[in-house]
């Protein structure tokens, strides 16, 4: 049964580092997914996985055994990438049996494997129809399903869902997940888009700039991530550049353009250079006139209804703009130009991080 | 005064009808978003305004003037395809002054306006690149930087953040809608991103198969949308199918299957009619004890969907349908767990009937 390790995969494209010293144990019927802006390595380093690109340095094991000198064929993976890439001439039927076929499998055994895949993807009916007959989201299942039927349990997946329209894509990645627990596939996934990963994972990796800089559980890295990087690219937020006024027993006292805030933190000086996280979903409004604590005030200058949420952006007193997403079933709206207090629950919603060696900008900078 | 207008406008592409008699006015500098999935006619809607096509049957007029006739260029339209074609032998700087000068602005007028526009796009650090040095979404930032700098009023929009991640996707599409209503431009913008088409748009169409289903506002089309693809394809919901019992004033008794009955707002209904009730999954509470709520049933936690800033509770009920809860500030634990027993309710206000579709529901959500 796969497992996969990576030890200091190491590669580079002339002079520039694409994957520079990776590490990554997954382990057996695993679903890990891959993100990361482009150009953060994440593809090349699937096709180091694969056998596409060799890398310059470092080892790649499957179940322990070296597999860097192995032919593609010969790694017993699964592949699947976001160019749908069913034979145009064949019938779902057949483009299922082929890997099979070419591996000279009895036929009787083809029929079999292909009805049992007819039947993973619910596509029995359309078995006789050609690809280009087909959405593409039924195309690119049946590209996972002729991906299975070649026996393979590990299962590389590059963007496999990029091509689809939005509403299929949040549907299919559901079935991937779905198929890949029932038949206890070892998975790795690459993808550009955070809710796609964040809903299926059972572990995040975040990439940046040919490294690893985070590993871990969806909610761990949206909630309680170790980088500054990894909090912003997994989902919206409010960064705000602050240093440390004070600092209390397991809370620091930041000051933020001549407002002081108190933060669920430890270890910080007096002194230090910060950045606070404040996620938009965890900005609550209410009318000005409200009494008792608040964390700012400040002006409605933008309100843009989103279905189920509402996103009011706020211009603080000092200029600085801060995004909240409220449920639409709060029971009070705001309009353009109301003064209105924000409250924050500070002890689950708020973040410290030291300021950026490289600067901000470049900390979270998308590509 | 519309700027843009369709009158019956059809279009054939060999035996497939791709618009099937579309009439819809854009107000000046409206920002309107079309929103379909794919094949649904959304970008030859866009080329026909751009007038790289010509329609079969109907008209299309700028102001009152009508201009199936008219060329591309004579249209003070600025088009923006998905495939976004640069000069590569000009910098990203001169690709997006180009427009500016060809409309005879000083060459430092044109170069001011082109710097002002990639620094709105936050590409003023690539400016003297090449398009062949940056990445997809680097240049999809260009071309669009192009069209706003261009200098004509109308601006076309197909898919301009597609090649984009999805994280700088959701940073650029409010600035877009920013750029745009600064500028004074009327802009249609073609989408599959129900998102996007939300976040920036004044009204929204949705196109499905050549035809108009829905056109209003975000909010107009999200809570009281026209039908049950439009239900679907902006921001999903549950579909129960039932059959009608008896109808007051006050409310339609609806036997959903399992004899679940729900109590739906009366309008629409007589009874045996067959119908589909429609409710938002942020409208289902879920709890552990049983809620107040006009409709309540019991059921089990099969899966639970981490969001971010959401999570979605999958709840099969007795009779084995699944119902959708999606609640929004949850900590990092869920706050039910798979397996757990629940309670999942929703206000009659909260349901939205729909007469059965003539073909199932199924073949009604389909997305071809």
């Amino acid at each position: 049964m796969p497992k996969l390790d990576l030890v200091g995969i190491s590669k580079q494209y002339g002079k520039i580092e694409a994957l520079d010293n990776v590490s990554l144990h997954i382990n057996n019927k695993e679903y890990v997914c891959i993100i990361g802006p482009s150009g953060c390595g994440k593809s090349t380093l699937i096709k180091c996985i694969a056998g596409i690109i060799q890398p310059d340095q470092g080892q790649i094991l499957i179940d322990d055994q070296p597999v860097n000198t192995l032919l593609i064929e010969d790694r017993k993976i699964g592949y699947v990438f976001q160019d749908i890439a069913l034979f145009p001439h064949m019938t779902v039927r057949e483009n299922l049996a082929y890997g099979l076929t070419v591996r000279g499998t009895k036929s009787g055994q083809i029929a079999t494997v292909t009805n049992e895949m007819l039947d993973l993807i619910s596509m029995r009916e359309r078995s006789k129809s050609l690809p280009l007959e087909l959405s593409g989201g039924a195309q690119q299942k049946v590209a996972v399903a002729r991906a299975i039927a070649t026996g393979s349990y590990l299962f590389l997946l590059d963007e496999p869902l990029g091509a689809l329209d939005a509403l299929v894509r949040a549907e299919l990645r559901y079935e991937l997940k779905r198929l890949a627990s029932d038949l206890g596939l070892t998975i790795i996934h690459v993808t550009h888009d955070q809710e796609e990963a964040l809903s299926i994972a059972d572990r995040l990796v975040v990439m940046k700039r040919g490294r690893i800089v985070e590993i871990g559980k969806p909610a761990d890295i949206y909630f309680s991530p170790k980088t500054l990087f990894a909090e912003n690219f997994v989902g919206e937020t409010n960064l705000l550049e602050g240093r440390v006024v004070e600092v209390g027993e397991g809370s620091t006292v930041v000051e933020i353009g001549g407002q002081r805030i108190t933060v669920p933190d430890h270890g910080r000086k007096e002194g230090d250079r910060v950045v606070v996280s404040i996620r938009p979903e965890s900005i609550a409004l209410a009318p000005s006139t409200r009494l008792g604590p608040k964390m700012w005030s400040g002006k409605v200058d933008q309100v843009t209804f989103l279905g189920s949420i509402t996103r009011y952006r706020v211009t603080i007193e000092d200029g600085v703009e801060l995004v909240a997403h409220v449920p639409v079933t709060s029971e009070k709206e705001f309009d353009v130009g109301e003064s209105v207090d924000l409250l924050v629950d500070q002890v689950k919603h708020m973040l410290l991080f030291d300021y950026p060696a490289e600067g901000l900008e470049r900390e979270i900078a998308l590509e | 005064m519309p700027e843009i207008s369709f009158a019956n406008v059809s279009k054939k592409f060999g035996s497939i009808l791709a618009l099937d008699r579309v009439s819809f006015d854009v107000e000046d500098g409206e920002y309107l978003c079309v929103l379909g999935p794919t094949g649904s006619g959304k970008s030859t809607l866009l080329r026909l305004i751009a007038g790289l096509l010509r329609p079969d049957h109907g008209s299309i007029y700028f102001g009152n003037k009508q201009v199936n006739n008219v060329d591309a260029q004579d249209r003070n339209a600025v088009y923006v395809p998905q495939q976004y074609a640069l000069f590569p032998h000009l910098t990203v700087l001169e690709n997006v002054a180009f427009g500016p000068l060809a409309r005879d602005n000083a060459e430092s007028v044109a170069l001011e306006k082109a710097r002002a526009t990639l620094e709105m796009v936050r590409l003023s650090s690539r400016a003297s690149a090449y398009p062949g040095e940056l990445s997809g979404g680097m240049q999809q930032r260009v071309a669009l930087a192009r069209g706003l700098a261009s200098g004509a009023g109308l601006l076309l929009l197909d898919e301009p953040l597609g090649a984009l991640d999805a994280r700088l996707r959701l940073d650029l599409r409010h600035k877009l809608r920013e750029l745009v209503k600064q500028s004074g431009f009327t802009a249609i913008h073609v989408t599959h991103d129900r998102d996007e088409a939300m976040s920036v748009a004044d009204h929204i169409m949705v196109l499905r198969n050549g035809r108009i289903l829905d056109y209003g506002t975000p909010n107009r089309v999200y809570t009281r949308p026209t039908g049950i693809f439009v239900t679907n394809m902006i921001g999903g919901a549950n579909f129960f199918e039932g059959v009608v019992e008896s109808t007051s004033e006050k409310a339609a008794i609806v036997r959903i299957s399992g004899g679940i009955m729900a109590h739906s707002p009366p309008e629409l209904f007589t009874a045996n009619e067959p119908t589909i009730l429609a409710v938002r999954k942020e409208k289902v509470r879920i709890s552990n004890s049983n809620p107040e709520l006009d409709n309540v049933v019991s059921g089990e936690v099969r899966e639970v969907r981490f969001l971010g800033s959401s999570r979605e509770y999958l709840v099969r009920l007795t009779n084995g349908d699944v119902v959708v809860s999606r609640q929004f500030q949850e900590g990092p634990e869920s706050a039910f767990k798979v397996g757990e027993k629940v309670f999942v309710g929703f206000e009659q206000i909260d349901i939205t009937p729909f007469p059965y579709p003539p073909e199932g529901l199924r073949k009604e959500l389909e997305v071809v």
